[in-house]
């Protein structure tokens, strides 16, 4: 019987029934520490270090601080102290603030090739779903379930359902993949993919970039989903080459990743088509990644909402975020934008990003900032002259880190602030209390911080 | 973790759907490394604001899609060291689900017009070996997983309980399912 992608990494994985190998266990300071302590109070080791690796990301300052022992924010320090400590008593490699390879989690997994096709990937982060980008199956968990794999290499799962959303046809000029899970989500609800492994395919994907196919799957989370899939193929080849976690006799591996793409004729639980044609560049209204709306749309009236309960969730909606029915999106004004977080801070984002500067100069009204998503991008960036674009446009050039995604460390919005942001959640207070985010692609926030307000891409040269 | 059969008692509702993580515990709050000390910030901007006034009671109930969002378990650990044992609502994420069956902490899932009964009732009594939730005037069956149940009702380490098949992990990883994947030790 012919089989889906996720099937043959399920089966390949299991040890018995519902009870799942895990190949990488990607471990960062917040939701670990419990779960280290765990291990010491029942006199249990880690059990396989060397398929685990360890990063400081949302804590980190992002103003150059060079070294754990200077982060100024005490509870910060002792965190992400904790985690090299941690690191260090078992034996777990560990990019903390200041190597050379430190970054967000979900950044770095792929760049250092720790990421690979047919993998089961799992971290103490619900953005965990990015790497199955690489046609793995990697998934967010709890801290209880860390500790799990760190004593055992193991998880207990049910098997999740299937669902393959086909796109059809290709994306228009300026519309990008972050627009395209957007639309999804839009389309689907906060809650549409919860309980499923959903396999992205069709025409539209196979044409991005491994970069923008990272993004598509880091946001499967905000539609509920467990996981993100898209076949592995040539792109997906090329863009691990030569990284250094890849296997040694990578042509060989390279036959292997080839057997895992979803046979003809395989069955989903789900399917659901999406005409990727008609989708345009989107901008969220709301306080959920479903509240969203194409950039030529006014602000929805709640009054003209199905249910009771979308109403009211609306009007709340509405209200946090300062926001009238009707007002078009493209005059609303964000006094800040951050270019940055695991789901739009690589390089091919800042590149997009810098790219529609076009010697313009960010507004009066805006305070801007770009966070490239790891050490290794920032040096790649600075290699070609981006934090010299952005800077002289009037953009600020941080360090690498999860930055203003979640307010964890010194970048936050101050109460009331309105954000162009290129992350995943626009929830209440999420990049700081009172702080009100919009979602958007890097080059849609680009343009915004010029521009002092949304923008239409598609229509700005 | 303490093992659970039944949950009796008033009920706080929280009306509202989508219920994220971060608003259940706010991100400032994450910076702990300790597992306990997260009760008196459940809720805190919503609490803090007197937005929503929310009593210890032994039964939360709520909208759908409950525990969206960010994956921390500091969400699970903050409603059940307030007081609530266990979350009624409509529908729940997945891994917030999954954190609270982690924590000797009950989610059940029962359609959005039995929660309003429940809430309107104001107490209840869930029994997980039945795997009912009655009310006056009222009772319901819910759904949940056979393995799950039996490790809540017995209050059983997932970890200890795993590591009985110690031989299947160690099989398993002589085979060629020990070979995928990078060695990261090594770069």
């Amino acid at each position: 019987m012919p089989k889906t992608m996720f099937e043959k990494i399920w089966e390949a994985h299991e040890v018995k029934e519902n009870l799942l190998y895990i190949d990488l266990h990607l471990v960062h300071e917040v939701t670990s520490p419990q779960a280290f302590e765990g291990l010491r109070m029942t006199g249990r080791k880690l059990r396989r270090p060397d398929k685990t690796v360890a990063t400081a990301d949302h804590n980190v300052p992002t103003d150059g601080t060079p070294v754990a022992a200077m982060i100024k924010d005490a509870l910060s320090r002792k965190q992400v102290e904790t985690l090299e400590q941690n690191a260090a008593d078992f034996g777990v490699p560990v990019y903390s603030l200041g190597s050379e390879t430190q970054g967000i989690v979900h950044v770095i997994g792929p760049e250092l090739g720790l990421t690979q096709p047919g993998m089961t990937i799992v971290c103490g982060d619900s953005h965990t779903s990015t790497h199955g980008a690489f046609g793995a199956l990697a998934f967010g968990i709890g801290t209880s379930e860390v500790e799990h794999v760190m004593a055992t290499q193991t998880l207990v799962q049910n098997k999740p359902k299937t669902m393959r959303i086909n796109y059809k046809g290709r994306l228009g000029e300026g519309v990008t993949s972050k627009d395209l899970i957007l639309a999804t989500i839009g389309k689907l609800g906060t809650s549409g993919m919860t309980g499923y492994v959903v396999e992205y395919a069709g025409e539209a994907i196979e044409a991005l970039t491994m970069e923008q196919r990272m993004t598509i799957c880091n946001m499967t989370i905000e539609g509920g989903g467990k996981a993100g899939m898209i076949a592995p193929d040539e792109t997906t080849f090329e863009y691990m080459r030569g990284k250094p976690g890849v296997p040694e006799d990578f042509e060989a591996a390279v036959e292997r990743w080839k057997q895992l793409p979803t046979e003809e004729g395989a069955t989903f639980d789900t399917e659901v088509d999406i005409d990727a044609t008609a989708i345009s560049p989107m901008v969220t209204w709301g306080t959920t990644p479903g509240m969203v709306i194409q950039v030529t749309d006014p602000v929805p009236d709640p009054e003209k909402m199905d249910s009771p309960a979308d109403k009211e969730a609306a009007e709340r909606a509405l209200q946090y975020m300062g926001l009238e029915a009707g007002t078009p999106m493209e005059e609303i004004r964000p006094e800040r934008v951050f270019i940055g977080s695991c789901t739009n801070s690589r390089i091919s984002d800042l590149r997009e990003a810098a790219g529609a500067i076009k010697g313009r100069k960010v507004a009066d009204s805006v305070r801007a900032m770009v966070v490239p998503g790891s050490a290794l991008v920032k040096t790649q960036a600075e290699e070609e002259g981006l934090d010299k674009v952005f800077e002289e446009a009037g953009f600020e050039w941080r360090g690498a880190g999860c930055s203003m995604c979640l307010g964890m460390n010194p970048d936050i919005l101050i109460e009331g602030e309105r954000c162009a942001s290129t992350s995943n959640r626009n929830f209440e207070g999420r990049q700081g209390k009172g702080g009100r985010t919009h979602l958007v692609s890097p080059t849609m926030a680009t343009a915004a911080a010029i521009e002092g307000h949304f923008v239409d891409i598609r229509n700005w040269s | 973790m303490e093992p659970i059969s039944t949950i009796e008692g008033e009920v706080a509702f929280l009306d509202r759907s989508d219920v994220d993580t971060d608003q259940i515990i706010p991100k400032q709050f994450l910076k702990r490394v300790e597992r306990t000390g997260y009760g008196e910030f459940l809720f805190y901007d919503w609490m803090r604001d007197g937005e929503i006034e929310l009593e210890p009671h032994p039964i939360l109930v709520s909208g759908r899609n409950f525990g969206s969002g960010s994956s921390r378990e500091h969400a699970v650990w903050a409603l059940h060291q307030f007081g609530f044992q266990a979350v009624i609502a409509p529908s729940f994420s997945d891994i917030f689900y999954s954190n609270s069956t982690k924590n000797g902490f009950l989610p059940v899932a029962l359609p959005e017009d039995v929660c309003r009964e429940i809430a309107t009732a104001g107490e209840a009594k869930i029994d997980l070996e039945n795997q009912t939730v009655s009310w006056d005037g009222g009772e319901a069956s819910f759904e949940i997983d056979g393995e799950i149940k039996r490790r809540l009702l017995g209050g059983l380490d997932d970890i200890a309980l795993t590591l009985q098949t110690e031989d299947a992990i160690e099989a398993f990883e002589a085979g060629p399912g020990g070979t995928y994947g990078p060695v990261t030790t090594s770069l």
